[in-house]
């Protein structure tokens, strides 16, 4: 029961965002400022796992692909597919789910416990509008911009790796990025960061948003809303591959 | 002036408060005691309106509260201050950040505007040179103060405060009492105060609820207070020993008799006040 629950409310902590604003500049102060929490706050360890993930996928793929049939080429192709659609959408996003979505569930249950919702609702300030919007927005717009970049710096990573291990020339790799290119691949792997944004920003919010307690609450708060958000990732990305590709 | 008929609210089917009905006049401050766990911030919870009640009405100043819709509650919200036991700063923001939200969100005024009144009220509150300082940069008496300057920066027609001194020492929360009973009448504000310091309830009480067990037990003014025969209120005001030896000097010297069966000689023999 506790999960139809937890259903029923965070629908209606969804439908209660969307309110008028009391004041617009104070709102899209606070999209600014998670904007840049949220982007410019990920970003280097989105850089980082990016890289290192173009370059496994490179060295990993080299190990595997023995036949002296297969042109070395085919390794980039590989990793440039495997980046596009897996690693930087879900990699990433469940890296965020961590990074980001921690934040805001310890961020909104401090202010939860410390009162500090309270106090912005005797103000008469919406707090759902004014606390979960601006981050589901920014997140919506912030991390398919980081998958794009991670999309980018993976492929980087797979062509230093594959020159700095002696696996293919830059060159040879450069052909294999260009050979069978599917334009769509990346439209959805834009499809799922949106999707994952959208799970990424409100599963948090949502636990932190009603959580209820102390301080262990809200480090309790926080790991659930992680695991399910991670959960809910790859169960959204397992429906999207089956029914978009 | 707050108007509470009936006030009843449950939690899981548990009862919390029930059948609570008050008048709160503005220019005082009404004071809601109890011991741990009577009710008595669900009640101001309800009054605000954080809690839903589950029977019973609310009014602001003749206005039904409870039946409003929610645009018309936030227009009313607009006329509450609260200061929170745990003062409930934003602790992203500095002290002159946190006192000018209000403002900035319900104000069209200038930035310098809305500086100046942040000083003003910075000044009420007796606090300088705490403009860029953050709340974790702040006494827990400095946080208290900062919190009431918020609460009063929109100039309310109701302040709330829950439990304005718990985590206090006794000079700074005589100094908040002060500064809630001098606010209160300078801006003829309806002021509800939940307690249980009884300080608090001699310094500022103008009129007194005292909750048990979720009820309504007894109400009246400080002076009142000390002559009640109610056992359950003298039973919380008097825990002390100290406290009781001070009434039945009060009283001796008042009507010339101890009501209690205490012995007077057992009295005197006590470090306690001496006639």
């Amino acid at each position: 029961m506790t999960i139809f629950n937890d259903i029923g409310r965070y629908l209606l902590m969804i439908k209660g965002m969307f309110s008028k604003p009391e004041n617009h500049k104070m709102y899209w102060k606070e999209f600014v400022h998670q904007c840049t929490e949220i982007g410019f706050g990920s970003l280097g360890i989105v850089a980082i796992i990016s890289v290192f993930i173009g370059a496994v996928s490179t060295i990993q793929t080299a190990y595997q692909l023995v036949s002296p049939l297969i042109p070395p080429s085919t390794i980039a192709q590989i990793v440039r597919d495997t980046v596009i659609l897996e690693f930087a959408p879900t990699l990433v996003c469940i890296v965020l789910a961590g990074v980001a979505g921690s934040r805001i569930a310890s961020e909104l249950g401090n202010m939860r416990v410390s009162e500090q919702i309270d106090a912005l609702e005797i103000m008469g300030v919406n707090t759902k509008t004014y606390l979960i919007l601006p981050k589901i927005v920014a997140a919506l717009l912030m991390i398919p911009m980081l998958v794009v970049i991670a999309m980018a710096l993976g492929i980087w990573g797979g062509r230093l790796a594959g020159t700095a291990a002696g696996i293919l020339s830059t060159s040879m790799y450069d052909k294999g990025l260009l050979e069978f290119f599917v334009p769509y691949n990346v439209i959805f792997a834009l499809i799922k960061s949106y999707v994952f944004s959208f799970i990424i920003s409100s599963i948090p919010a949502f636990y932190g948003y009603y959580v209820k307690g102390g301080a262990l609450e809200i480090g309790r708060a926080s790991t659930k809303a992680v695991v399910v958000s991670c959960i809910l990732i790859l169960f959204a990305d397992y429906l999207l591959s089956a029914l978009l590709l | 002036m707050i108007e509470v008929h009936n006030i009843k609210k449950s939690f899981d089917g548990r009862v919390v408060i029930e059948d609570v009905s008050a008048i709160m006049k503005a220019g005082q401050c009404n004071l809601i005691i109890g011991s741990s766990g009577s009710g008595k911030t669900v009640l101001q919870k309800c009054i605000v309106g954080l809690f839903d009640p589950d029977s019973g009405n609310i009014l602001y100043g003749g206005q039904q509260f409870t039946s409003m819709s929610r645009e018309e509650k936030t227009n009313i919200r607009k006329e509450i201050g609260m200061l929170f036991q745990g003062s409930a700063l934003f602790d992203s923001l500095n002290v002159e950040e946190n006192i000018m939200f209000p403002l900035s969100m319900f104000t069209t005024d200038s930035h310098r505007k809305k500086l100046d009144r942040v000083n003003e009220v910075l000044d009420r509150v007796n606090l300088k040179d705490v403009n860029r300082k953050f709340p974790a940069e702040l006494s827990g008496g400095m946080k208290k103060r900062v919190a009431l300057a918020r609460a009063i920066v929109l100039n309310p027609k109701y302040l709330f405060c829950d439990e304005p001194n718990s985590g206090l020492d006794p000079q700074t929360s005589l100094v908040i009492d002060k500064l809630i009973k001098e606010i209160t009448i300078e801006f003829n504000m309806t002021t509800v105060v939940n307690t249980h310091d009884m300080n608090s309830v001699m310094e500022i009480g103008d009129y007194i609820l005292y909750m048990y067990q979720g009820r309504k037990e007894w109400e009246g003014s400080k002076k009142d207070i000390i002559f009640s025969k109610n056992e359950r209120l003298n039973s919380f005001i008097f825990a002390s020993e100290f406290l009781q030896d001070a009434k039945d000097m009060r009283m001796l010297e008042m009507t010339g008799k101890i009501p209690s069966l205490r012995n007077m000689d057992d009295m005197m023999r006590k470090d306690g006040p001496s006639l």
